[in-house]
């Protein structure tokens, strides 16, 4: 099982390095698209692209670790982002975060059991002026409320 | 899907400029010629810091190079800008047009829009709007009808830093690094993308070049101040009736905007960001302009039922996260000053520990390698000597 799971990812790697090239300007991109395309840049998918680009590990680990929006922990399907920043703050963001946490049933930084949710905070995301805003993977939310957090969860636990 | 309402909420001159025009009349001209235009015009780089543009231009159409870029900084991750996310929007071909002038006037054949992750949603529109371009013939071969100029642009994603705003930490992400800024010199207009003399300029600067070509370099330089020349877009919000993306010329003073905005009765306005200036109520006749106040258009109004500490907490949790630890003074001396500001929550901050913390933030100011670490203590430094007795008190006054 393990052994087909990493030829997959060898396969997925070299396909990626196909598409972006084996330039080292190429490793941002290929590490997103492993993001997107297994939730998550392994341990051993880091080796597999520093072997693609003849670069150190260390260097991908590197790489990998400094960005908020890769990372190498396990995430869950959906990612949401909560703003943090002072105008969506002043907009009430506390309450939004209370509801998330307690609609989930995990903190910030948590994955459900699932594995369908990750809570995590954000900075400024751009829509100062319709805060508070929430990104879940790459769409975006604005002036959301307590009360909506439920009806935004259920829309992507099922959606239409 | 996103769901984000409409921002605009007065009339911004973007939405007269016909596109294509200022492209066509840009490469009518030598490159020499453009860059005077710009030069002309007095305009100075939206994004912040002010450089202006025309100097900006001629020194990376001087630096030799086989091969040069253009970059477009659509990074946007100051705290309360969201004016490129609303010039993507609606004019984002006026952007495309300005690189490729940049293009024509520096001698580069490559355009490259560094897009936040946060704004991964536009960039199938933008793609789109780059084909049309395209397909109008401007972008490819022979942009605009000029023989033998070609210029294309494609998008690079970033993914979540906001140091990677700062020029030079952009060209690291792009070249695949970890987002450190570099040391200066070399800049970037000699030695800059894979070493590569490069152009970087903020989104909205883009714009207001195609702009500037279509109506001349001396409309633009007769708005706003002598030094400060031009309009400029800003991104309001906070405790204001009417948030939103407003254009306004450079010269008027927090006052009058207040008042457009229907932020009267505010107590303070942080100006250009969380590495901007917090302005007190004492001080709103003061000018919005990089003679007097600077911004890149963020303006966070801040209403007199809130906390100037929770404020602070807010900045100071910013940096400390987004410091990229690479120089001590920025990555210890935010963590310092969180810690500082949140002794004072709990009332166990000594004046003599306040007044140590406020010549550390005059020495980060001074040592940090970057602009990130430079401005992260501004707004530290104006609230302690605005509001010193809101801080000890932990009341709101
Ligand atoms: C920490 C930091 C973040 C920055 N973020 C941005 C940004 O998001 N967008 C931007 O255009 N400039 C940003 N800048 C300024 C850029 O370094 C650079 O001055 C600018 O892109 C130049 O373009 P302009 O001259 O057209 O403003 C930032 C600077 C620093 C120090
Ligand atoms: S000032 Fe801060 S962000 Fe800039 S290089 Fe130093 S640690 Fe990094």
């Amino acid at each position: 099982m393990l052994i087909i799971q990493h030829k997959k990812t060898i396969d997925l790697i070299k396909d990626l390095a196909e598409k972006h090239g084996r330039q080292r300007n190429a490793l941002i991109p290929i590490l997103q698209d492993i993001r997107d395309k297994c939730g998550q840049i392994s341990d051993f998918a880091m080796q597999a692209v520093a072997e693609e680009l003849k670069i150190e590990p260390t260097e991908v680990y590197g790489v990998a670790t400094f960005y908020a929006f890769l990372g190498v922990q396990p995430r869950g399907r959906y990612v949401i982002r909560l703003c943090r920043t002072l105008s969506c703050d002043m907009a009430g963001k506390d309450d939004v975060a209370r509801q998330l946490e307690n609609d989930l049933g995990i903190t910030f930084g948590e994955t459900t059991k699932d594995g369908l949710f990750t809570l995590e905070w954000a900075n400024c995301m751009g829509v100062c002026d319709q805060g508070p805003a929430l990104l879940v993977n790459e769409d975006l939310y604005t002036q959301v409320t307590p009360e909506k957090v439920g009806e935004i969860l259920d829309s992507l636990r099922c959606p239409a | 899907m996103a769901i984000i309402k409409e921002s605009i909420r007065n009339q911004i001159t973007f939405s007269q400029i016909p596109f294509g025009e200022g492209l066509k009349k840009g490469v009518q001209l030598t490159p020499e010629e453009l860059i005077k235009v710009v030069r002309d015009s007095n305009i100075r780089g939206r994004g912040g810091a002010g450089f202006p543009t025309g100097m900006k231009w001629s020194f990376t159409a001087a630096a030799k190079g086989d091969k040069k870029y253009v970059v477009c900084n659509a990074d946007e991750g100051e705290p309360g800008t969201f004016k490129d996310r609303v010039i993507f929007s609606n004019w984002a071909k006026l952007v495309f047009e300005g690189m490729a002038l940049a293009g024509y006037a520096i001698g580069a054949d490559e355009g490259i829009i560094y897009l936040r992750g946060e704004y991964t949603f536009l960039r199938k529109e933008l793609e789109k709007q780059l084909e049309e371009e395209r397909a109008a013939g401007l972008l490819g071969q022979n942009v605009a009808g000029k023989e033998g100029f070609s210029f294309d642009i494609h998008v690079h994603m970033g993914s979540g830093a906001y140091v990677c705003g700062e020029e030079t930490a952009l060209l690291e992400a792009l070249e695949g690094h970890r987002g450190e800024a570099r040391n200066r010199p070399p800049f970037p207009a000699t030695c800059g993308y894979l070493g590569k003399p490069t152009v970087v300029n903020n989104v909205e600067t883009f714009a207001w070049i195609a702009s500037i070509l279509v109506k001349g370099a001396d409309w633009f330089k007769g708005l706003g101040t002598e030094k400060s020349a031009g309009l400029k877009l800003f991104s309001v919000s906070g405790d204001v009736e009417r948030p939103g993306v407003y254009e306004f010329p450079f010269g008027i003073t927090v006052e009058q905007l207040l008042k457009e905005v229907g932020g009267e009765g505010a107590k303070a306005v942080q100006i250009g960001g969380a590495s901007g200036h917090c302005v007190p109520a004492s001080n709103f006749n003061r000018a919005i302009a990089y003679e007097d106040v600077a911004t890149g258009g963020s303006i966070m109004v801040i209403g007199p039922q809130r906390s100037m500490l929770d404020v602070l907490e807010n900045f100071m949790e910013f940096f400390a996260d987004e410091s990229c630890g690479q120089c001590v003074p920025c990555r210890i001396g935010n963590s310092k000053l969180l810690e500082g500001v949140r002794m004072l929550q709990e009332g166990e901050c000594t004046s003599k520990y306040l007044n140590e913390l406020c010549k550390l933030a005059e020495t980060m100011q001074i040592a940090s390698k970057c602009g990130l670490g430079q401005s992260s203590p501004t707004a530290f430094l104006d609230i302690v000597k605005y509001f010193r007795r809101e801080l000890f008190s932990g009341q709101a006054f």
